[in-house]
C-alpha cells in the first residue's frame, strides 16, 4: 500500500507507525471487519433450522398433544377424514423394532469393538474392520431397509417387523461399534496391567475390569444409535411397511412405526391426519433430543473428571 | 505345587479359564469379521437382485429419461442426474454455512461458554429424523420459498437442496472444526507475529493446513447427501425431468427407491435394485475417497 520508502531511518518512523495503525479506513482491516460481520451472521444463521424446526412442532403439533393428552398415546390412528385417533401402535411398534434391532446389534458391536480395542488394536485386519465400519456409517439407510427386503422379504414373501429390525441392526451396527472402541481404549493401561498382574486371563481383564468401566461410555454410544434408529424412515418402508392396527406377537408381520405414520400422514389431504404427523414428530424429536442432550452431558462430564 | 488361595485370584489360569478366552476371543473375532463380510453381503446381495435387470438392458438405463414400469423402461438418468445436482448445491450451502460456523467456533470470536452453546445446537441438527425435515420442508421451506418467488410450484430441487444443506452441515461442521482445531498454535501465533490480520491468518494459513480435513468433511458430507432419502422423496418433486432448474419437480435415485418400491412387482423389483446398485457404487466411492483423505489426515497428524 505504502510507497516504497526511501532511505532514511530516522525521517520515515511516523509513516510505519501510521501503516501500523487499526482504522477501519484502511482495506485490509475493513476487509477482515466485515469478514467477521459476515462468519456471525453465516453461523447464526445455521442455527435458525433447528430453531424453525421446533418452533413449527410445537405450533403445529402441540396443540393436538394438549386436547389429546394421553389418549394420543394409546389409541389407534384414524381413518382417512374421520377425527380424533392417535400413534398408539406406531409408538409400540417403534419400540419393537427398535429394541429387536438394539438386540441384535449391541452384543455384535461391542464384542467386534472389544476385538479391536483389546486383542488385536493395530493389526492390519483390525484397521480393514474400523474401514469397513466407517464406510458402513456413511452408508445411505434406504440401502440397507433393499439388502433386508431382498434378503427376508422376497424370501418369506411378506413384509414383516423382523426385517426392519435387521435393516435397523445394519444401521446401528457401525455407531455402537466405533463409539464402544473409543470408549475401551479411554480405559487407563494401569488398570488392565493391575489385573493382569493379579494372574488375569485377557478375557477376565476385559469382562471384569474394561467393559465395566468402559459402561458409561459405551451405553451413550447405544444411547445415540437407538435414538437415530427410532427415527430412521427409509428402511422401514420396504420391510415394515405399515399397520392400521396393533402389533402382533407375531414379527412375522408388518408392523407400524412412528417414522412411517409421520411420512405416510404428512402427505395425506386431510387436516387431521397431517396435525396427527406434527404431533407424533414433536413426540419423537423430543425422545430423540432428549437422547443425545442427555449423552452430551453425560460425556462432556465424563471428560472434565 | 500350586498355593491353595481362597480368593481365587493371584494364580494361574485354569485350563477352564484358558478355554473361556480361547472361546471369547474367537467369539470377539467372528464379530469383527463380520463387520466386514456384512459390508460383503450388503455388495454381493444388491448386485445378485439387480443381476437379471443389468442382464437384460444392460447400460441402456443409464441413459435414457423415462421411468414406466408397465413398458419396461428403467431410465435412470434423470434421477442420477438429480441425485448429484441437488447434492452438489445442498453440499455447496452446507459448506459456506459449515466451514464458517467452524471458523467461528474454532478462531475465539466470542467466550468459550456461549461458542458451546452454538456447537450443540450445530450437532443437535444431526438428531432431527430426516422425515420430520421432510414435514418441515413442505410445509415451512416449500411456502417461504414461494413467498420469495410467487410462481414456484412446490416440490423440486430447490426446497431440497436446502434441507440437504441443513443436514450436512453437522458432518461438515464438527469434522472442519477438528482439522481447523489441530492446526499448531505455533503456526497461528507466527502469522499474528508477522502483523497478519485475523482474516489474513484464516485465509492464509489455517484454511490451507487445515484443507485436506475440510475436504475429507466435505466429501463425507457428499456421500450423506447423495444417499439421503425421506426428505427428498417428500421434496423434490419425484418427477423424471432431467433439468438444470431449481424450481422444477425432478427425482434421485434414493427417492425414487422409496417411491417406488413398496408396490413394485418382480421385474420392477430387479431395475429399482439396478437403480439401488448405482446409488451404491456412487455414495461407496465417494466414502472411500472421504475416510481414505481423513485416515491419512490424521496419520499425518501422528507423525508431527
Amino acid at each position: 500500500m505504502a510507497a516504497t520508502p526511501p532511505p532514511g531511518p530516522a525521517a520515515e518512523v511516523p509513516h510505519d507507525t501510521a501503516a501500523l495503525e487499526h482504522s477501519l479506513r484502511k482495506p485490509r482491516t475493513l476487509f477482515s471487519a466485515g469478514l467477521t460481520v459476515l462468519v456471525f451472521v453465516l453461523a447464526f444463521t445455521a442455527a435458525v433450522p433447528l430453531f424453525s424446526v421446533l418452533y413449527e412442532l410445537i405450533v403445529m403439533g402441540g396443540g393436538k398433544l394438549v386436547r389429546e393428552g394421553a389418549r394420543f398415546f394409546i389409541e389407534l390412528p384414524p381413518a382417512a377424514g374421520m377425527d380424533g385417533g392417535g400413534i398408539g401402535n406406531a409408538l409400540l411398534g417403534t419400540l419393537i423394532i427398535v429394541s429387536m434391532a438394539a438386540a441384535l446389534s449391541v452384543p455384535i458391536g461391542i464384542c467386534a469393538a472389544v476385538y479391536l480395542a483389546e486383542f488385536a488394536p493395530a493389526s492390519r485386519f483390525s484397521t480393514s474392520v474400523r474401514f469397513c465400519a466407517k464406510v458402513l456409517t456413511g452408508f445411505p439407510s434406504v440401502l440397507a431397509g433393499l439388502v433386508a427386503y431382498a434378503a427376508i422379504v422376497l424370501v418369506t414373501g411378506q413384509f414383516s417387523a423382523i426385517a426392519a429390525a435387521i435393516a435397523i441392526a445394519i444401521l446401528m451396527l457401525p455407531t455402537v461399534l466405533l463409539t464402544a472402541e473409543d470408549a475401551i481404549k479411554m480405559v487407563p493401561k494401569r488398570m488392565r496391567e493391575a489385573a493382569v498382574g493379579m494372574g488375569c486371563t485377557p478375557t477376565q481383564v476385559t469382562l471384569k475390569v474394561v467393559l465395566p468401566t468402559a459402561m458409561p461410555g459405551i451405553l451413550t454410544g447405544v444411547m445415540l444409535a437407538v435414538a437415530r434408529a427410532a427415527g430412521e424412515t427409509a428402511p422401514l418402508l420396504f420391510t415394515a411397511l405399515f399397520s392400521d392396527y396393533w402389533p402382533t406377537r407375531n414379527p412375522m408381520e408388518p408392523m407400524a412405526s412412528m417414522a412411517v405414520l409421520i411420512y405416510n400422514f404428512a402427505g395425506s389431504p386431510f387436516p387431521n391426519q397431517i396435525e396427527i404427523a406434527w404431533a407424533a414428530s414433536l413426540v419423537l424429536v423430543f425422545i430423540v433430543l432428549m437422547a443425545n442432550i442427555a449423552a452430551q452431558i453425560y460425556s462432556s462430564r465424563g471428560t472434565v473428571r | 505345587m500350586f498355593l491353595e488361595t481362597s480368593s481365587g485370584i493371584s494364580r494361574p489360569p485354569t485350563r477352564r479359564e484358558i478355554l473361556i478366552d480361547r472361546t471369547f476371543r474367537g467369539l470377539t473375532f467372528t464379530f469383527a469379521l463380520g463387520t466386514i463380510l456384512l459390508v460383503g453381503f450388503i455388495v454381493y446381495n444388491i448386485s445378485s437382485t439387480a443381476a437379471p435387470s443389468i442382464a437384460e438392458y444392460g447400460f441402456k438405463p443409464l441413459t435414457e429419461n423415462t421411468w414406466a414400469a408397465g413398458s419396461n423402461k428403467y431410465g435412470m438418468l434423470p434421477a442420477i442426474w438429480g441425485t448429484i445436482y441437488s447434492s452438489v448445491i445442498g453440499v455447496a450451502l452446507g459448506t459456506l454455512f459449515g466451514v464458517s460456523v467452524a471458523i467461528f467456533l474454532t478462531e475465539d470470536f466470542l467466550a468459550p461458554r456461549y461458542t458451546v452453546v452454538l456447537k450443540n445446537v450445530i450437532e443437535l441438527l444431526a438428531a432431527i429424523p430426516s422425515v420430520v425435515y421432510g414435514l418441515w420442508g413442505i410445509f415451512v421451506v416449500i411456502p417461504a420459498i414461494r413467498a420469495v418467488v410467487p410462481s414456484f410450484g412446490g416440490p423440486s430441487l430447490l426446497p431440497a437442496a436446502i434441507v440437504l444443506a441443513i443436514m450436512v452441515l453437522p458432518t461438515i461442521t464438527s469434522i472442519s472444526r477438528d482439522a481447523l482445531g489441530s492446526v499448531p498454535p505455533k503456526l497461528r501465533e507466527a502469522a499474528y507475529g508477522l502483523g497478519a490480520t485475523r482474516w489474513e491468518t484464516i485465509f492464509g494459513v489455517l484454511l490451507p493446513t487445515a484443507s485436506r480435513g475440510i475436504c475429507g468433511s466435505i466429501l463425507l458430507a457428499f456421500g450423506r447427501a447423495l444417499g439421503e432419502t425421506m426428505a427428498l422423496a417428500m421434496l423434490v418433486g419425484n418427477s423424471n425431468n432431467l433439468t438444470w432448474s431449481l424450481f422444477s419437480p425432478a427425482n434421485t435415485l434414493a427417492a425414487l427407491l422409496a417411491n417406488q418400491f413398496p408396490e413394485a412387482g418382480r421385474p420392477e423389483v430387479s431395475a429399482l435394485m439396478y437403480a439401488a446398485l448405482v446409488l451404491l457404487a456412487i455414495t461407496l466411492l465417494v466414502n472411500v475417497l472421504g475416510t481414505l483423505v481423513l485416515a491419512r489426515t490424521s496419520k499425518m497428524e501422528g507423525t508431527h
